[in-house]
């Protein structure tokens, strides 16, 4: 299968990847060490917000494994994390400014991530750039 | 109202020194990575030294801040902030090793990230020990 000189694996984890894999990780620990904690001990407070903390982190991390599993599969499933991101980050930033009375309390998400400097914001575009980048070519 | 100003003065013991001292050496750090990814030079034997450095201080500042921790009468959430205190101390080692498989322009701006990420991290520490969760 392996065409001589062409780079073998297709890896995403290698160059700025290792960067954006970096990123995506420390967000993920983020996310998940807060969500866990969120939803463990008050849940009832504000459960659209927390059901939202958990679902970041689990995009976080779904986007982290597949960055650095890489291959085609792993650029795909990366793509669709990727996307849930951008489009959880646009909604719940404009929704946490149009409807406060819905998030009570904080999350990653919230004021288009004001809270974390705006990366998670920054990060879904930085994704999709780096995945248009290592798209996998029809050979 | 006294009692809670004496509070408020030894609750500041718990690393005034330790934190000030971390986003100094984090400031630098960033201030030198920022350098090198302009110039596009790689990260060498001197950024390494002092981000050894930082993570000692950061070390002393995980052991101080249990210690006060298991010390103190106040309402500190403590899960919380001993999972900050740990993440501080983790995130250089992995950012140094994670960039010396990529030593390019990426490489350091994975470092400078690493820094960042403490420098957040620092922050937060304090404002949790404060108690304004």
């Amino acid at each position: 299968m392996t065409q001589v000189g062409a780079p073998a694996p297709h890896a995403l984890a290698v160059g700025w990847g290792r960067a954006l894999v970096f990123g995506y990780g420390v967000f993920a620990v983020a996310a998940t060490g807060r969500s866990v904690l969120q939803v463990s001990t008050e849940f009832d407070n504000a459960p659209l917000a927390y059901s939202l903390s958990l679902l970041a982190a689990v995009v976080y991390l779904v986007a982290t494994t597949s960055l650095l599993l890489g291959g085609r599969t792993g650029w795909r499933v990366a793509g669709i994390a990727v996307c849930i991101e951008l489009l959880g980050v646009l909604s719940v930033g404009a929704l946490s400014y149009a409807a406060t009375d819905l998030f009570p309390d904080k999350t990653v998400w919230s004021h288009f991530g004001q809270g974390y400097g705006f990366l998670p914001l920054v990060l879904p575009f930085a994704g999709l750039a780096w995945l248009r980048h290592t798209r996998p070519r029809a050979t | 109202m006294l009692a809670r100003l004496n509070c408020l003065t030894t609750l500041s013991a718990v690393s005034p020194w330790v934190y000030g001292l971390v986003l100094v050496l984090c400031g630098i750090s960033a201030v030198v990575l920022v350098v090198h990814l302009v110039r596009d030079q790689l990260v060498e034997d001197g950024m390494f030294l002092l981000l050894a450095v930082t993570e000692l201080a950061l070390l002393v500042q995980l052991v101080w801040g249990c210690v006060a921790l298991a010390g103190t009468e106040r309402d500190v959430e403590g899960t919380l902030f001993v999972s900050y205190l740990v993440g501080t101390t983790l995130a250089l080692p992995i950012g140094a090793f994670w960039s010396l498989a990529e030593r390019s322009r990426a490489g350091t701006a994975v470092v400078l990230l690493a820094v960042v990420t403490v420098a957040a991290l620092e922050v937060r520490v304090d404002a949790i020990w404060a108690g304004a969760v």
